[in-house]
């Protein structure tokens, strides 16, 4: 007997370990929140190119961010009327594309991207390694450039500690007479980059923008990156600061030029940039589909079709309250699922109303009821009689209310029919049977029970936790097999049984 | 009325709802045992093969147009009883005592027509009474008449006798007599008198009505002290026969006893109630634990009742 439950315990167990930690496991990957209304915080970038036009065919090309590091891109958008747009992925590089025929005049294009700040975004990876650029030095740089080299080669290991000491050589505050000899502040960067791959270490420049709160016409800041072997190093080219900067947005990595425009002259990008808040569940739902996870989520649905899910996952919560209360506490209910049914009218109708329409509604139907038993018919006739006297009832009670000026009156059309026809026959025979104070114990359970499993289906967490972690049903499922095997005693039986007080 | 703790219970021994349906219904009552005992037509063809007795079967209506034929059978009869045949708890039961020219004396005194009769037969083919209210069919049994020792006790009604098999093994045993309150029916919970029976030897031990112990009927006033079964062995042996006959490992069994014919089986159940512990003053869980912990069963229903009464003395 008790070996053959810990299979069924263990399964239980990883029924309801599933469960959880697919919800966990979704919650960390889709960011959908746990809880209803948390909000998180997106950058709106806006990037603006104006130029003027010559009155030739325009091709205007905009280097766009391509998996930034610390951010993930969640749309993208182009405004610029009557240009045609696209997004090329061209060799490793993203660029946005406008395109006119005729154009003069000064002409402004925008492109909008919107991100969120996420620490594990690590930035593209290079498919393939590359490899340092050969340069080419003239004398007297040359010998400058070796000996700079040389210095810092001497007190680093790697090609990091490289790069920070060769950024502080080249600083002017070290008047080292070969520094003054290669920098001005127009190549510095570029000096930079060249003696590095000179080095043999891979680098390149990339441009960043600070994120701040409401700042228009910023402009791109210049970083140095060296590839390590494994991945591309952000370093300040001033600082020698590592590590990339907190809300600093890489706008161009891997391009080689930030904007390129055929048929223009004085172009120029200027970038504006905002910080809002949206719902982390729009956040959740509006990436799901671009994310590998999101096959497991209800958000691919049509609308309508989700508005029913809705609805049918809070199912599994009042199956839960009702097997709860009948199984542990022992209330005594007509029908076992009929206070799931009422529930999810009651939802509809919301509680007060709700309660009203059903009490009276059944209250009817029983003086009805109580004439058709008098009539000597056949059992399928009467219930089905009843069915239409139930809709003549509720019917007759839509329009009172309205007349009356109740609109809640006509909430009670909510109410499944045939299932209020089986509960008025139910009673009434009970009544005949057992009296009258039964029908009560048992009207009177399942109305509480209907009304906790309503109050628990109306939580707003419980429909934002069943509809967004579907999974967590596995653990509702649990919860009931594991009641299943409940053997103990109910509260009810305490006090039932309560007279054998007098034998102990 | 108080709580009682889990715990104190516990101790008593006291079966719950609970474990009764896990750990003994459904491990030792097979489903497709049920209809035997759902069904009181096949009960009692199935156990007539075990001589066990049950009330004599004057007609079966099976369809509507059977009831026609009720009226020419029940011409020469005083008193009759028409059952559902998947009825429970005694719901849609009517008992004729007797007849005043057209009109039918019912058991709690009243007199109906024919025709009330009849449509009450209809109402029973359409199911209303049945478990799942499918179509069922009404059976008319002989009137059964309790002996006057047993019959004094109950308010109306026939006092029966419930005891519950466990595994062939009668393990406790209640006399239900009838009350105003319950409306001449033997149903605890409709306000009957339960009187617990001595396994050992048929003698009472408490009584109890809506759960609350009592030492007179209420209604007949009669001291429910020192009552005794007469053939308590043969009852036991009775129901005994029943496991062999339906395979049913926890069931009630309910008997009268006629003035006529002696022991009679009344009907079973699969799912038998737990106010027996309440009637005895002790729980049953001590015995099933001590049946099922027996290492070999004894095979016949006597070796099984004298087991019994030896081992189910007042103390266990």
């Amino acid at each position: 007997m008790s070996r053959s439950r810990i299979p069924f315990f263990f399964a239980i167990l990883l029924l309801i370990a599933a469960g959880i930690s697919i919800a966990i496991w979704r919650h960390v990957e889709l960011g959908i929140p746990w809880f209803t209304g948390e909000q998180k915080p997106v950058w709106m970038v806006e990037a603006r190119v104006d130029f003027d036009g010559t009155g030739e065919p325009v091709l205007a090309s905009l280097n766009i961010p391509d998996q930034p590091p610390q951010f993930r891109i969640i749309s993208e958008q182009a405004a610029s009327p009557g240009y045609g747009f696209s997004i090329v992925d061209d060799s490793g590089e993203r660029r946005a594309e406008w395109s006119k025929r005729n154009v003069s005049g000064p002409q402004t294009l925008y492109f909008k991207v919107q991100l969120i700040p996420d620490d594990r975004a690590l930035g593209s990876q290079p498919k393939r390694p590359p490899k340092p650029e050969p340069v080419f030095w003239e004398e007297p740089q040359a010998t400058a450039v070796e000996e700079l080299l040389q210095q810092a080669a001497e007190r680093s290991s790697t090609p990091e500690s490289m790069t920070r000491e060769l950024i502080k050589l080249l600083q002017p505050d070290q008047g080292a007479q070969n520094t003054t000899l290669l920098v001005s502040e127009a190549n510095y960067i570029d000096l930079l980059t060249r003696m590095l791959n000179h080095a043999g270490i891979p680098a390149r420049t990339a441009d960043g923008l600070a994120l701040e709160d409401a700042r228009r016409r910023q402009q791109l800041r210049p970083f140095l990156q060296i590839y390590d072997g494994a991945r591309w190093l952000t370093f300040n080219p001033r600082t020698a600061e590592q590590g990339l900067p907190e809300h600093v947005l890489l706008w161009r990595q891997a391009a080689a030029s930030l904007l390129d425009i055929v048929g223009g002259d004085n172009s120029d990008v200027s970038f504006s940039m905002l910080r809002q808040t949206i719902p982390a569940l729009q956040l959740a739902q509006a990436q799901s589909s671009e994310n590998g996870l999101g096959f497991l989520s209800l958000y691919q649905l049509p609308i309508e079709e989700q508005s029913m899910f809705r609805m049918l996952l809070l199912l599994p919560l009042g199956a839960l309250v009702v097997a709860f209360m009948r199984i542990v506490v022992g209330i005594r209910t007509s029908g076992t699922f009929m206070p799931i049914l009422i529930a999810v009218a009651f939802v509809q109708t919301t509680l007060i109303p709700g309660l009203i329409a059903f009490i009276s509604v059944v209250a009817i139907g029983l003086l009805m009821r109580g004439y058709l038993s008098s009539l000597n018919l056949l059992l399928v006739s009467r219930i089905s009689a009843l069915i239409i006297l139930v809709i003549f009832i509720t019917a007759g009670l839509s329009i009172a209310g309205y007349q009356m000026g109740f609109n809640t009156g006509m909430t009670v059309t909510f109410f499944p029919m045939v299932i209020i026809a089986w509960t008025i026959e139910r009673m009434s025979i009970l009544w005949e049977e057992e009296g009258a104070r039964e029908v009560f114990v048992q009207g009177a359970g399942s109305l509480f029970v209907a009304v906790c499993a309503f109050l628990i289906m109306s939580a707003p967490l419980a429909s934002h936790l069943t509809f967004n972690f579907p999974e967590l049903h596995f653990v509702v499922l649990g919860i009931i097999l594991l009641m299943g095997q409940y053997t103990g005693y109910k509260l009810t039986e305490l006090r039932r049984f309560y007279p054998m007080k007098a034998y102990s | 009325m108080g709580w009682i703790s889990p715990f104190k219970l516990n101790q008593l021994g006291m079966l719950n709802m609970n474990r009764r349906n896990v750990d003994y219904i459904a491990r030792y009552n097979s489903r497709s045992s049920y209809p035997m005992v759902d069904n009181k037509l096949k009960t009692k063809l199935v156990v007539a093969e075990y001589d066990v007795r049950t009330p004599k079967l004057l007609q079966i209506v099976r369809q509507q147009h059977e009831i026609s034929h009720f009226r020419e059978m029940a011409e020469d009869l005083d008193g009759f009883a028409i059952k559902p045949a998947k009825g429970s708890g005694g719901k849609g039961i009517t008992v004729i005592t007797g007849r005043d020219d057209d009109e039918y004396i019912k058991a709690s005194g009243s007199r109906v027509s024919s025709s009330h009769l009849e449509r009450h037969l209809s109402n029973i083919l359409a199911g209303l009474y049945s478990l799942a209210g499918t179509p069922d069919v009404a059976i008319v049994e002989n009137l059964v008449e309790s002996i006057p020792e047993l019959a004094k006790y109950s308010f109306q009604g026939v006092p029966d006798i419930r005891i519950v098999v466990f595994q062939g093994y009668p393990v406790m045993a209640m006399l239900r007599l009838a009350t105003k309150a319950s409306d001449g029916k033997a149903n605890l919970h409709q306000g009957a008198v339960g009187v617990g029976l001595n396994i050992a030897n048929g003698r009472s031990l408490n009584a109890v009505q809506f759960n609350r112990p009592i030492t007179l009927h209420p209604d007949t006033g009669l001291a429910l002290e020192n009552l005794l079964i007469d053939d308590w062995q043969e009852m036991l042996v009775m129901a005994s026969r029943c496991y062999e006959a339906t395979g049913l490992g926890y069931m009630g069994v309910d008997l009268v006893v006629d003035v006529n014919e002696g022991p009679l089986l009344l009907e079973l159940n699969a799912r038998p109630g737990l106010a027996i512990q309440m009637a005895n003053g002790r729980g049953l869980l001590p015995r099933l634990r001590q049946i099922e912990a027996l290492r070999r069963t004894h095979f016949t229903p006597e070796e099984r009742a004298a087991f019994a009464m030896d081992t189910f003395t007042s103390q266990i």
